[in-house]
């Protein structure tokens, strides 16, 4: 009888071979190498790294391949893995605008210093499947020219800025905060928010940011830049005394231009959103751009009315690792909480039954 | 130490306890914090841990931060040694720790639990962990983390006895079985973590130091040894816990928290203790 609540050992070592099994699949087929993930599964890389808050193409790919496919799994453990990593130095703050540019794009002006770069995208792909691919072989690249560069490409919003169009945004040297390592706690800086924005939920982000385009907040948004390619990143460590180049890595900037705010004592200026992920991850850019604005409502004295320009909300539900363990909670057992629930909703019962029984 | 009690090898993969020592530190530092003002939710660095949030991370890291070679671990969930999360904890803590491990109540120095407090008493000596999902007690009656810190500065509980009196004029009697709130030092509103109100007491005037550590949300709190704990209740409506008609069908208590089994189809029932350890002692003792 007492067999019901034992969980035991033994089961969940057999759980973790049955999952072992699962992941492998039919043992016909060769198994898949970290490094064909890494290469074949960029997108889904990328997001991994991103929400997991570690640039690593090849840990992110294990983490893949472990989670057999889930990437909100993958995100986990790569996350769990980055908290045990010692912190040796932060990076001084990368230079998107000196980015080795694979894509770039500007919705609000036709042509802009550098031009429009396509690059490798699904927009205007359509939406058919490939039944080549079902076949394995060779696909051709694009044609290059050997004498192709890109030109030197400042950024778009950056040109409105000169003209005093949109808000100029400084860094303010302040010390920039570490949401992994302090609570976040509210109201938090716009730092914070980005950082937890950064690590987010791609769907989260996705959904809130069209809320606000449905009118949940609405900011006005046009896609003023998005950008994708490699970028340095320097650190400056305090015993050498000058800055060092560590490598390079893929990002995802997006700067959305806003509508505008002004006063009687104050000229109307356009207001920005940002968005930056690892990796070549649009949605995601876009997404947090979207967010980033709404959130600023208080700053830009909005009235604060929908979910998206709420922080409290925003931050402390953009996360899939807390949001998915709280939810995958509920499977833990809860018989005591349910028996103490139990025993009161009889208690509560008695008198109306007795009611009925006169 | 008795036959249940084991000592593992550590895996030297990791540091001890698995967390890194200025994390600890960190936390113990949080803890002092926590025990000078009881009942008070301090926030805390929350690391990720291995495990997924709300199974448990806020207590592994407190009782990562407070085991010492020495101690001896006992860790439960609904009050039972052997469910798969209290297993899965306590095997993470021998292998990352090598310490003892124990289902006995008496011998543990560390106990962390989910959502019950042993029927066993506790002695001077002894630490709890509590595993708290949702540390702040007025989180559904103010969902906004600013607010409720304003009320717990200035004292301010008025919304959580309206709460209560709503209760009792919708439905009689006060409607919360679990996570009752308590007043803590006659201070700080503590939510206990979801244990049945059938355990409250037990917080009270307790010679254990109480240990309470929320991983997602990242806070702790504490009761020190010897704190005066009282669940929140009105002079004509006292607090008061949960009763069975049954006693257990294996110790035959009648003092214990029940589990109920549905045994059939019928649905025929059977109520069994919820603390494994403290029922398996009393037959062990009437068998004797």
């Amino acid at each position: 009888m007492y067999v019901a609540v034992k969980g035991g050992e033994q089961a969940i070592d057999n759980a973790h071979r049955l999952l072992a099994k699962k992941r492998r699949g039919d043992t016909a087929i060769p198994e898949l190498s970290v490094e064909q993930i890494r290469q074949q599964l960029p997108l889904a890389v990328a997001r991994v790294m991103t929400e997991g808050s570690l640039y690593d193409e090849e840990l992110a790919a294990l983490a893949i391949k472990q989670a057999a496919g889930d990437l909100v799994e993958a995100i986990f453990l790569l996350r769990a893995y980055r908290t045990t990593l010692p912190r040796f130095s932060p990076s001084l703050p990368i230079d998107t605008a000196q980015m080795q540019l694979s894509r770039r794009l500007s919705a609000t002006f036709k042509d802009v210093p550098g031009g429009q770069l396509l690059g490798p995208t699904f927009d205007y792909t359509h939406r058919l499947l490939d039944f080549a691919l079902l076949a394995e072989g060779e696909y051709p690249g694009p044609e290059t020219s050997a004498q192709a560069r890109v030109e030197a490409c400042p950024r778009v919003l950056g040109l409105l800025a000169k003209e005093g169009l949109i808000k100029n945004e400084a860094d303010d040297d302040a010390r920039v905060a570490d949401i992994t390592r302090d609570p976040l706690e509210f109201p938090a800086s716009r730092a914070e928010r980005l950082q937890a924005l950064a690590r987010g939920d791609e769907g989260f982000l996705l959904a809130l940011g069209y809320s606000t385009q449905r009118g949940y907040g609405r900011n006005h948004p046009f896609a003023g830049e998005i950008r994708i390619g490699d970028v340095e990143v320097w650190i400056d460590p305090e015993e050498l005394g000058f800055p060092i180049c560590l490598g390079s890595i893929e990002v995802t900037e997006c700067e959305m231009v806003n509508q505008f705010v002004g006063s009687a004592t104050e000229l109307a200026q356009f207001t920005r959103g940002y968005g930056l992920a690892f990796g070549h991850a649009e949605r995601k850019a876009m997404g947090m751009a979207l967010v980033d604005r709404s959130l600023r409502a208080e700053e830009f004295n909005e009235e604060v009315v929908s979910p998206a320009q709420r922080e409290e909300f925003v931050l402390a539900h953009c996360d899939n690792v807390e949001a998915a363990g709280f939810v995958s909670h509920l499977k833990l057992p809860h018989y005591v909480d349910f028996q103490a629930e139990l025993e009161l909703i009889r208690k509560l019962r008695q008198p109306a039954e007795g009611s009925r029984d006169e | 130490m008795n036959d249940m009690t084991q000592i593992p090898a550590r895996d030297p993969a990791y540091n001890f306890a698995y967390l890194d020592e200025q994390t600890k530190r960190m936390i113990r530092r949080a803890l002092l914090k926590a025990v000078a003002i009881p009942g008070y939710q301090v926030p805390f660095g929350g690391r990720e841990m291995p495990l997924p949030y709300g199974w448990g991370t806020g207590g592994m890291q407190l009782t990562a931060a407070i085991l010492g070679a020495e101690d001896v671990l006992k860790v439960i969930d609904q009050g039972a040694d052997d469910t798969t999360n209290a297993v899965s904890i306590r095997r993470f803590f021998a292998r990352t720790a090598g310490i003892a491990t124990t289902e006995a109540t008496p011998e543990a120095t560390v106990i962390q639990t989910r959502h019950r407090i042993p029927e066993t008493p506790l002695q001077a000596g002894q630490i709890m962990v509590y595993q708290v999902p949702i540390p702040e007690p007025l989180r559904f009656i103010e969902p906004s983390e600013t607010e409720t810190r304003t009320m717990h500065a200035l004292n301010d509980y008025g919304v959580m006895h309206v709460k209560l009196y709503e209760d009792i004029a919708t439905f009689g009697h006060i409607a919360t079985a679990y996570a009752y709130p308590v007043m803590v030092d006659e201070r700080y509103v503590m939510d206990p973590s979801p244990i049945p109100k059938f355990d409250n007491p037990k917080l009270d005037m307790s010679p254990a130091l109480m240990l309470f550590g929320a991983g997602r949300e990242k806070r702790l709190y504490a009761v020190p040894p010897y704190t005066q704990v009282s669940s929140l209740d009105f002079e004509d409506h006292p607090f008061e816990v949960q009763k069975w008609q049954h006693c257990c069908a294996i110790c035959g208590s009648h003092e214990s928290f029940l589990d109920e089994l549905i045994l059939d189809d019928a649905g025929t029932q059977s109520f069994v203790c919820s603390d494994t350890w403290y029922c398996a002692q009393r037959v062990k003792e009437n068998n004797q």
